[in-house]
């Protein structure tokens, strides 16, 4: 039914209908919506037979989890930023371990500078952890990739995390169709794990293993996120059966037909590049995007398949890899690796910064001339950067590099 | 086996000798570990260093619990001896269901577990949750408290042997003043750990006000089989603290790791007591007190005290001074002059 609603709400909905046993709540913005949410819920008596956990950490938050789910209830959690980073052994732990919880990133900003906005960094961060990833483009989508998360984590016996753009995203009101309980019923089957803690049958979970085993085990998670690329298709598919929209799947091209350039981001910035995509077409630019859902597992062959015909790609990423440029350029560019194109790093909208329609046309104009350097920063305030890096090199002692910026271009700075 | 409930009201010791014995009592009486149909929960084979006091602890704690709960029973580990000990896959010696996770979230993980069980509807399988000093009062001590303050229905274990043993012996902040390890050698004006640092966790876990808090020691594990009980018996978040030795560490031959234990409580430096919500409603005693110098001596980590032969009295008044003030605390000396 469709019904205006918080971004939140709606993702907080979605994790109710899919009957979680056990939630673990730690407030971090901008996730902390969607456990309010479900903490109503639990506490309403509207969510049954779930236990909602106020813990004290994310550590401890996947922590609980990680036990919830090996005793074979169906697990979830949220966070954010250095919520995720504060858990971060928990989430290589959770993964290594092949426990399918499902996490909520609140795609965020990790500081220093402390910065609550969006970016990517935080979902970057960890995504050689063994988790799958997949990136929301609307709140509809939110909605519909928790679902999904669910059937592909417990098919695969792998925990997957749903990266949802931080405010501009959870924070957003907008018209939602939030599934029927019946619906996801039918969709999403109960919770049959493939390892148990059960005094019935005891094992051993989570023993030492030593080099002549430990490369195998790791193999069986890359195995895992193999066999991920071709189950999200079709649990997509199945989706759109059952629910009559399209959501989720690998990566999703947009106006690539013909296109000499195709521009490649993840998450709701898309919404964005689409716009401009169209009003560049309208102008006879031959100009595409392709929204990548699906980041671990990364899907080289369906991107390449869907760019490989272009004549340049450029990639708006929301992380910046310090010292090296773009995490989604280099993989890009190994999607490529048969097809060499000219591939553009534009690292864009960090910590929050609107990434805003004028300076994408701006952006594209410059593409599609190739006057493009091969990393460069959207909208980045050259002047600020230079006169902090002159005040370095004025004085030894020359402070804290966040406030002398700020001073430098806020409110307070000194006309000379 | 039926379990054993309520306090134990027999004396265990023969009149003039400190043997713990079964011989005395009734077979339903006699230690679960005595019994021919214990669990073996963690079972024989296992790669733990002769006159392990955590193998030991944890062997009669577990088949204890067995008993309590009717062999419905999670294990959960914190990285460590324990852990390492007992598993290298494919070689587990533990014949309950148990799970490992991390150095410093076993509570946490524990309380998961319980709550998967409960909203499962099956409440009756319980948990119980353990590590060893390291991973209990500094890395796991965040996850701990957590688990204390929502009274979660796990009981937590440390085997406390008072240094992170598996990595080398390093310092840990259950570890003792004056005591040598790797990151407290035993050089300078002060040698081994400082003075006024540590924590007591068993004191913090009573500040959380939960159900059950003991302490208990491989010197006595009839004791600590009867705390274990006792602890089984009550829902809600609750604590044990079990002192066990580590010949490694301390610097002792295998054969004495119950000596040693023994020595630690009679001379006051480790007192043994039961809290319920936050008050203390029994403490051990005392039967022959010691100095605590008997209890130092035969300990490579306190060799530099009687160095060359000359005793650092003034160091060893200090840790004397720690034990009469857990004795004046705890009134461990009420029962002195029993054995003659």
């Amino acid at each position: 039914m469709l019904k205006q609603v918080e971004g939140s709400w709606a993702t907080a909905k979605a994790i109710a209908l899919c009957r979680p046993e056990v939630i673990c709540a730690y407030p971090i913005t901008p996730q902390t919506h969607i456990v309010e949410g479900l903490a109503e819920m639990a506490k309403s008596g509207e969510l049954q037979k779930c236990e909602f956990i106020n813990v004290e950490s994310e550590f401890a938050a996947l922590s609980v989890a990680i036990g919830s789910s090996g005793a074979g209830a169906r697990s979830y959690t949220a966070t954010s930023s250095q919520g995720l980073l504060f858990m971060a052994e928990a989430v290589y732990n959770a993964a290594g371990l092949g426990l399918p919880i499902v996490m909520t990133l609140g795609t965020r900003a990790i500081g220093a500078p402390i910065n609550i906005w969006n970016d990517h960094s935080d979902a970057m961060s960890m995504r050689d952890a063994g988790w799958i990833q997949l990136f929301a483009e609307t709140n509809q989508e939110a909605v519909d990739l928790h679902i999904q998360a669910f059937k592909l984590a417990e098919q695969l016996s792998c925990p997957v995390m749903v990266c949802v753009d931080g405010f501009i995203l959870t924070h957003a009101y907008e018209r939602i169709d939030v599934p029927e309980q019946e619906q996801v019923d039918a969709f999403l089957p109960p919770f049959e794990p493939i390892q148990v803690l059960d005094p019935a049958s005891p094992v051993s979970i989570g023993a030492m293993v030593g080099p002549d085993a430990f490369s195998e085990v790791r193999y069986l998670a890359h195995y895992k996120q193999l066999q991920a690329l071709e189950l999200i298709p079709e649990i997509s598919k199945d989706f759109e059966k059952q629910f009559g929209r399209v959501s989720g799947g690998l990566v999703r091209p947009y106006k690539t037909e013909g296109a000499d350039t195709i521009v490649i981001a993840l998450g709701s910035v898309i919404g964005t590049i689409k716009d401009v995509v169209d009003e560049l077409r309208e102008q006879g630019v031959a100009i595409g995007c392709v929204d990548i859902c699906a980041f671990r597992p990364f899907p080289l062959q369906a991107l390449d398949a869907a760019i490989r015909h272009a004549k340049r790609i450029v990639v708006v990423e929301k992380s910046l890899a310090v010292g090296m440029g773009g995490v989604v350029a280099s993989h890009v560019r190994m999607a490529l690796r048969g097809h060499p194109l000219p591939v553009y790093t534009v690292i864009a909208g960090l910590g929050g910064r609107s990434i805003i329609k004028p300076s994408l046309h701006k952006l594209f104009e410059k593409a599609g001339r190739d006057d493009l350097e091969d990393v460069s920063f959207l909208d980045l305030n050259w002047d600020a950067i230079n006169r902090e890096v002159a005040r370095m090199k004025e004085t030894r002692r020359s402070g804290p590099h966040a406030e002398n910026i700020l001073r430098d271009v806020g409110p307070t700075r000194k006309v000379v | 086996m039926k379990p054993q409930t309520n306090e134990q009201k027999i004396k265990f010791y023969q009149k003039g000798t400190f043997t713990v014995g079964n011989r005395l009592i009734d077979p339903d009486q006699r230690l679960v570990q005595a019994t021919t149909d214990r669990s073996n929960a963690i079972t024989s084979g296992h790669r733990a260093c002769q006159g392990c006091g955590e193998a030991l602890g944890a062997r009669y704690a577990l088949d204890a619990a067995m008993v309590a709960t009717d062999k419905q029973l999670v294990a959960v580990n914190a990285t460590g001896c324990l852990e390492v000990f007992t598993t290298p896959y494919p070689e587990t010696s533990w014949q309950i269901p148990w799970m490992h996770s991390l150095f410093g979230n076993a509570a946490a993980v524990a309380s998961g577990v319980a709550a998967a069980f409960r909203v499962k509807g099956r409440d009756n399988v319980r948990v119980i949750a353990q590590g060893g000093d390291g991973g209990t009062t500094d890395i796991g001590f965040g996850c701990l408290s957590g688990m204390f303050e929502r009274n979660d229905d796990v009981l937590y274990i440390c085997y406390d042997n008072e240094a992170y043993m598996n990595t080398g012996v390093q310092r840990s902040s259950a570890t003792p003043p004056a005591a040598r390890t790797a990151t407290t050698p035993a050089m300078g004006s002060a040698p081994g750990n400082v003075f006024g640092t540590g924590k007591n966790v068993p004191l913090i876990a009573m500040a959380h006000n939960i159900p059950y808090v003991a302490t208990a020691s491989v010197a006595d594990l009839r004791d600590l089989e009867h705390k274990v009980q006792k602890a089984m018996g009550i829902r809600g978040s609750r604590y044990l603290h079990v002192y066990v030795t580590c010949p490694l560490g301390f610097g002792t031959p295998s054969s004495d790791a119950i000596k040693i234990a023994r020595l630690a409580v009679e001379c006051g430096f480790y007192p043994l007591y039961e809290a319920e919500y936050g008050v203390v409603t029994h403490t051990g005693t005392i039967r022959k007190k010691v100095p605590v110098e008997d209890y130092l001596r035969p300990q490579a980590r306190f060799a530099h005290l009687f160095k060359g032969g000359k005793t650092d009295v003034e160091t060893i008044a200090r840790l004397q001074a720690m034990c009469d003030a857990n004795i004046k605390r705890y009134n461990l000396l009420r029962d002195e002059g029993v054995v003659a």
